[in-house]
């Protein structure tokens, strides 16, 4: 077998073609295929804005996918807000772009942090996402897998105000209750109230904070050790440069000469897309076009088995008392709560009558020897 | 009182009269200014707003001077109020600046309680001067005044409307101090968002009934300015102490990478009017307004608390003395009551007290006598054992002298040796038991016989004296 192949090596390069076409396996073509069938199935993603209001959270995400999503929006007063619950809104649009089509699903959180007392204001977010994946738990170990609706949420952005010195009670709060749900992607929004200076300062002081607190925020993949030098230095930069400072705006205005998205002030205009004026176009990139996927995946892979998981030990260390030949796993976990105990003093019970037994015994052999 | 006098002096006629050359009185004001720039100024603001929404950066800006104070954090527990005072100069002018800061505001989770700091501060302050002002000896002129004469309401510029707790907190403070709106860090708002918002703010207040402080407009020469400034508020302001070079000048400003905001252009944003209105203009009607509206409002409603009133039941007008007196009358006759109450309870605690102490002293006594007859007995007991412990003492030393006395006149060795066991055996048992036993007493005699055998036969010698005792088997 080596000697043909030294023997193929000495023939001349034209016959190669050929040869190489003989050897040709194919699989190659793979990630074309798997592309065409994406393309074909289209892709689903869901994102949570969370905030309080007036951070911008409705601009961003129109700047963000160049539409307008939120049209009447009705917002409430000051005194209405005093009591406020926080509700949870979706709204699902279709986009498509080079025929790639995205359903994508925004999850607002209008009410939250505006009322005087927000005690567990964050309760109505955890239990939409725990419902989302109980749902999407339940149709996978249905029957009928067809047609599942993925309504898990993959990714949250959650918006800083810029006019504090860093975070908040209820910001730590809030992504301490979510980060092991969730990807938690932190925002300082309205950014163009702080000067560079500041900027730098409030994202290293935030990240302190985060880090001081144990919260645990979606963190970028590494790259491959065989990527490209320029792509490295990419991702480094964007590493560096989380939380994001983010503006948003849906106005376009002509600087420069173009007709740009922008913020128009008296003292001069800021420019959603310039990389200088803010953290919008690294934003968009990373959710967008590089790490989307990435999301889904940790929500899949991370978020919801851990859910999972514990929701399987729940549900076991209920059931362990009956023996129901019905599936593995039942559709309503049983609400036996004595069950486990009374299986205990069962067991315990029978323990006593052992030991009982045993020293009647002893003491009967006593007896025998003193007689 | 006085306006029963007045009513009397308006009856007659007043008359104006033509002054027939320069008297002087129109000096008066001079003479007034003179005396009070000697005495020195003293103003009190108060800033209510967000940790870090910039109210350091404002009165640092406004007054033009660096005010040392650290960065507040976000983790406060509840909301406190933090006073600084500083005296300040311009030209010969005097001023004694009081700023007070809310530490922690806003920063809760549960806000319902951060309102009552602030409403307790600004109470205190006056209950201060009402007790100066109701001293018998006082010193109001040299007294430090720190009633808050300005609040100064810092809103975040969401661009949408007010939040709850501004709402919340402005209604409980409009009735207590003179509350001027701003909105902090105004770069953050576009001009026509900026007019938006303000109007909505407005509406806001008003519809809620919140007063908020309006520039006076009756005093001629400031009336048009200030009018026109009632229609800027709330007034959009940025801070800095920064200086940046534009153009050819230094300016206060902040700088971005898009443009740089002036803090002192009126197109950039209201820093100037608040200062206008703040400082140069309305200051002393600040300070009028406190102390004659918000002031006397709260003294009326503390001192009818107290039961003081004008008039009393027949309309006569009601002097303070009078009242005062009768008050402390009443006041003195409760402590009086008290007194006697407590010292009642006194009385009767202690006789209580000396009863059980008794009772207990009783129990004690039949203790110790009950102890000691027990003692006694014991004591007798001992005494009657050691007595015949003696006894038997003796009785064995004389048997003993007998002995040695008769083995010395007949050598009976044999027998002494035999029953001296037996006696020491005895002697042995009574010492260590309480049972009885037979005490051989042998009283040791000539014998007639020969061999221990024959003794024991007749046993007449052997038990001579024998008495039962307490012994034990052996």
């Amino acid at each position: 077998m080596t000697s043909s192949l030294r023997y193929k090596s000495r023939i001349p390069i034209k016959t190669d073609e050929s040869i190489e076409e003989k050897q040709y396996v194919g699989f190659a073509t793979l990630p074309n295929q798997v592309h065409r069938k994406s393309v074909k199935k289209g892709f689903d993603f869901t994102l949570m804005v969370a905030g309080e209001s007036g951070m911008g959270k409705s601009t961003l995400v129109n700047s963000l996918f160049l539409t307008d999503l939120y049209k009447d929006r009705k917002l409430l007063n000051a005194e209405e807000r005093i009591n406020q619950t926080v509700e949870i809104i979706k709204h699902t649009v279709d986009i498509e772009e080079k025929g790639v089509k995205l359903k994508l699903t925004i999850v607002d959180t209008p009410g939250f942090g505006d009322a005087v007392n927000n005690n567990q204001c964050w309760k109505p977010i955890t239990d939409y996402i725990d419902q989302q994946f109980e749902q999407y738990f339940r149709d996978e170990s249905g029957l009928n897998r067809k047609n599942i609706q993925d309504n898990r949420v993959h990714c949250c952005l959650y918006f800083i105000p810029p006019f504090g010195h860093g975070l908040r009670p209820v910001d730590v709060e809030f992504m301490r209750a979510l980060h092991e749900k969730v990807n938690v992607v932190p925002l300082i929004a309205k950014a163009d109230c702080l000067t560079p200076n500041e900027i730098k300062k409030l994202k290293d002081r935030i990240r302190e904070e985060i880090e001081k607190f144990g919260i645990k925020v979606y963190q970028f993949p590494e790259c491959d050790s065989d990527e490209d030098e320029e792509f490295k230095q990419m991702d480094k930069e964007l590493k560096e440069c989380t939380p994001f400072a983010v503006i948003g705006s849906n106005t376009v205005v002509e600087a420069r000469g173009q007709r740009v998205r922008g913020r128009l002030y008296p003292w001069g205009i800021v420019e959603v897309e310039n990389q200088s004026h803010c953290d919008f176009v690294k934003l968009r990139n990373m959710l967008i076009r590089s790490h989307m996927h990435d999301l889904k995946d940790v929500t899949c892979d991370v978020h919801y088995e851990n859910y999972r998981a514990q929701c399987i030990q729940e549900m076991t260390s209920k059931l362990a008392q009956d023996n129901r030949m019905e599936s593995p796993i039942p559709i309503l976990p049983l609400s036996t709560p004595d069950a486990e105990t009374e299986k205990l003093i069962k067991m315990k019970d029978e323990e006593l009558k052992r030991m009982q037994e045993m020293l009647n015994k002893m003491q009967q052999q006593m007896h025998e020897k003193d007689q | 009182m006085a306006a029963a006098a007045a009513a009397s002096h308006s009856n007659e006629e007043k008359r104006n009269l033509n002054l027939g050359g320069h008297v002087g009185f129109d000096s008066l004001p001079d003479q007034l200014v003179s005396k009070s720039v000697t005495q020195g100024f003293c103003f009190n603001i108060l800033c209510v707003g967000e940790t870090g929404i910039g109210k350091s950066t404002l009165m640092n800006t406004l007054f033009n001077t660096m005010f040392e104070n650290e960065e507040a954090s976000h983790y406060q527990n509840s909301v406190y109020l933090r006073p600084r005072t500083y005296d300040l100069q311009e030209s010969n002018v005097h001023l004694k600046l009081t700023i007070v800061d809310t530490v922690g505001f806003g920063d809760q989770i549960n806000k319902e309680d951060s309102y009552k700091p602030i409403v307790d501060y600004i109470d205190t302050q006056f209950e201060n001067y009402l007790q100066e002002e109701l001293k018998i000896k006082r010193s109001l002129f040299n007294y430090h005044d720190t009633r808050i004469h300005i609040c100064l309401y810092f809103i975040a510029p969401t661009g949408h409307s007010l939040k709850s707790l501004d709402l919340v907190t402005m209604k409980k403070l409009d009735s207590k101090v003179n509350i001027i709106p701003i909105i902090a860090k105004a770069d953050t708002i576009s001009k026509s968002e900026l007019h938006k918002f303000k109007i909505k703010i407005m509406s806001e207040l008003v519809s809620n009934g919140v007063q908020i402080y309006q520039f006076p407009t009756d005093d001629e020469a400031v009336t048009e300015i200030n009018a026109s400034m009632n229609a800027h508020l709330p007034f959009a302001v940025v801070g800095s102490v920064d200086e940046v070079k534009v153009g050819n000048k230094t300016v206060r400003a902040r700088q971005y990478p898009w443009g740089v905001v002036q803090v002192e252009n009126e197109s950039h944003c209201d820093f100037v009017k608040l200062r206008e209105m703040l400082i140069r203009v309305n200051m002393e009607d600040l300070r009028e307004q406190t102390h004659a509206r918000h002031y006397e409002l709260y003294r009326r409603c503390k001192l009818e608390e107290m039961g003081f009133k004008d008039t009393d039941p027949d309309c006569q007008p009601f002097s303070l003395q009078e009242t005062y007196e009768a008050k402390r009358k009443e006041f003195l006759g409760d402590l009086q009551h008290k007194e006697e109450g407590m010292r009642q309870m006194f009385v009767s605690k202690v006789k209580e007290t000396e009863a059980e102490l008794k009772e207990k002293e009783r129990e004690l006594h039949d203790k110790f006598e009950q102890l000691k007859r027990l003692h006694q007995e014991e004591k007798r007991k001992v005494e009657e054992k050691r007595r015949d412990l003696e006894e038997e003492m003796n009785a064995h030393n004389r048997k003993k002298v007998a002995a040695e006395t008769l083995a010395l006149a007949q050598p009976l060795k044999k027998d002494k040796d035999r029953r001296k066991p037996l006696n020491t055996e005895n002697q042995s048992g009574v010492s260590a038991s309480n049972s009885k036993v037979m005490m051989a007493k042998a009283s040791v005699e000539p014998l007639n016989c020969h061999s221990w055998w024959h003794a024991i036969q007749c046993c007449t010698c052997l038990v001579h004296n024998a008495t039962w005792k307490p012994g034990g088997l052996f």
